[in-house]
């Protein structure tokens, strides 16, 4: 090859990829601009903490927070204590390499792909109309933990992983028993990578919108128990921008908010992901 | 592991019941995956019994009211839709992760990264809001009505680039630094260290990434939902609107009754098929892809 053509070839390599990093680089910057130029002229106080009007052309979106603490509740509640229950199991209770750790590691990795919508179908199914819950709070909260417990349960199970063994040896010579081993050893020393999971579980369920249409509906009225339907932010924005004209300002005041709680999210769950690496590479 | 059951000189009640309730959780939790199928299975059991698999593609046309349930439209929607945005993305995830590594300087490319990760973090309905109030005008201003295929196509890529673009960014920096110091020692340009020695070795990672981001869009339903249009029909042309098989069970779930539904849940039970047959492909590739030769 002639130098000339290498330096071509060299030249044109470069380009590409500069052209390609721009390519993505610029969508990103136009919806985060558009979304802050358009999202900060709406966003108020009022904005935050009043009922939506007139199908949330006006109002604001009180009634609809409330609802989405309201489904992010149910589904840590439930999805929490399924989860460390499993990690635990998976951690503590069989050998990594054992047939029902890997069904079970097997089944939840597989579970993790599943398309939201199949799990809104899934959803309606069993809580809306098997369990006659009808579209309620709790219907849209038990179909948000079966989505988030997969993620949730592969951090926390990682996050024993973690843990040296020495720990669970010397407890042993001491003669503790396992379960007291495991409250007040291996917990604590767990705790950072719990918290994470939740974060990231968090942050699946309250992006959510497909599974809820037909789980937890539409209402937007404040909720008065959990068997009351109720909108998540997330579903606030769909229906705004499809289904109701002139909605476009609140959609944007909406999205900017559930994107700022998004980012907090990730953000802190990168940090503290961080810290609790330095944590456990410290000598036990 | 270290257990310390069935020991005759500490019988613990405590060791007892934790452990079988920590089995019963995870046995919960390990048959949720067969739950879920057997409740599709089981509430599209009228459709596939009364219609039969035959008539969802023999059928004249998709009408549940006149009992026609034909889905090849549909799934000629998202089949075009999902191909179109990995043609996209996945060249453009691939480069940017390559930027990220071997073209931008440290600075900008711990910044990009995160900006990708941010991006990756956005709910599919905020891209999808995005797409119909931004870029459905600028393409209806070119060729009405513009919510269509393309939108459609145009919407998933910047959904998908994430995920392959992490995955190869992860798998790039898993190339033995060995490979790189002898590629330049032996005087590789930067060029071609990327073309003959980085993409080579990793291409088992770079594909993983973009079966992984094949599923993502597949089964995303809110951003296509927002932006295609939903007219039922057989796209001709990039700006036709189209109706993908999720945007379908999206739209008619809440009205739908009887063999209507059942046909529904049947476009579920098809969709999770592909996408358990992409997400399992792709994790034995991820298995296999960190045996990585001794150093």
């Amino acid at each position: 090859m002639s130098r000339q053509n290498r330096y071509l070839q060299e030249s044109g390599t470069t380009a590409i990829i500069w052209i390609a990093a721009t390519l993505v680089a610029v969508p990103f910057f136009c919806l985060m601009g558009d979304l802050l130029w358009n999202g900060l002229n709406h966003l108020s106080f009022s904005f935050v903490f009043s009922a939506p009007q007139n199908a949330g052309r006006e109002g604001g979106i009180g009634p609809i927070l409330i609802s989405t603490l309201f489904i992010l509740g149910v589904c840590m509640g439930v999805a929490l204590p399924m989860g460390l229950g499993t990690a635990l199991f998976l951690a503590e209770y069989t050998r990594h390499d054992h047939v029902p750790g890997r069904l079970i590691r097997g089944s939840l990795d597989v579970l993790a792909g599943v398309p939201s919508i199949v799990f809104g179908l899934f959803g309606n199914a069993l809580f809306c109309q098997t369990f006659g819950l009808g579209f309620s709070i709790l219907s849209g909260g038990l179909t948000l933990a079966c989505m988030v417990l997969p993620i949730l349960i592969r951090t926390v199970e990682e996050s024993f992983r973690a843990i040296s063994n020495e720990q669970r040896l010397s407890a042993a010579a001491l003669g503790l028993s396992k379960p007291t081993t495991i409250r007040t050893i291996l917990f604590p020393a767990a705790m950072p990578g719990l918290l994470v999971g939740v974060i990231l579980g968090l942050g699946r369920a309250i992006a959510e919108t497909a599974a809820l249409i037909f789980t937890s509906g539409y209402v937007d009225r404040m909720p008065e128990s959990l068997m009351d339907s109720g909108r998540s932010l997330a579903v606030h924005i769909y229906d705004l921008a499809m289904n109701v004209a002139g909605g476009n300002p609140h959609a944007y005041a909406t999205a900017l908010i559930l994107v700022s709680l998004l980012f907090i999210i990730n953000f802190s769950s990168s940090r503290m992901a961080a810290r609790w690496m330095s944590f456990n590479q410290l000598p036990a | 592991m270290i257990s310390s059951l069935n020991n005759i000189s500490s019988r613990s009640k405590g060791d007892f019941l934790l452990s079988w309730s920590v089995r019963l959780l995870a046995l919960m939790a390990g048959g949720l995956l067969l739950l879920v199928v057997s409740f599709l299975i089981h509430e599209s059991w009228p459709a596939l019994r009364d219609i039969g698999l035959a008539r969802f593609f023999h059928d004249p046309d998709w009408s549940p009211i006149d009992e026609s349930y034909r889905l090849t439209a549909m799934i000629w929607g998202t089949l075009l839709a999902t191909a179109g945005a990995i043609l996209l993305s996945a060249p453009l995830g691939i480069l940017s992760a390559i930027f990220c590594h071997f073209y931008a300087p440290p600075l900008l490319s711990r910044g990009y990264r995160r900006m990708v990760e941010l991006l990756a973090g956005i709910p599919s309905v905020v891209f999808g809001f995005w797409g119909l109030v931004v870029l459905v005008p600028i393409i209806g201003r070119w060729h009405p009505p513009g919510t269509s295929l393309l939108a459609g196509i145009l919407i998933l890529t910047l959904m998908i680039i994430p995920t392959i673009m992490l995955v190869a960014h992860a798998s790039i920096a898993h190339v033995p630094i060995a490979y790189i110091h002898s590629a330049s020692a032996l005087g590789f340009s930067r060029g071609s260290l990327i073309w003959h020695v980085v993409i080579p070795t990793t291409k088992v990672g770079l594909f993983t990434g973009i079966l992984l981001g094949l599923a993502r869009a597949l089964g995303e339903t809110m951003a296509v939902l927002m932006v295609c249009g939903n007219v039922v029909q057989t796209p001709s042309h990039l700006f036709d609107p189209i109706r993908t098989l999720t945007a379908n069970i999206a739209l008619e779930m809440s009205y739908a009754l009887a063999d209507h539904r059942a046909a529904l849940f049947v476009s579920g039970l098809l969709l999770m098929g592909l996408v358990v047959l992409i997400v399992s492909l792709a994790e034995g590739l991820r298995h296999r892809n960190f045996h990585v030769p001794a150093k």
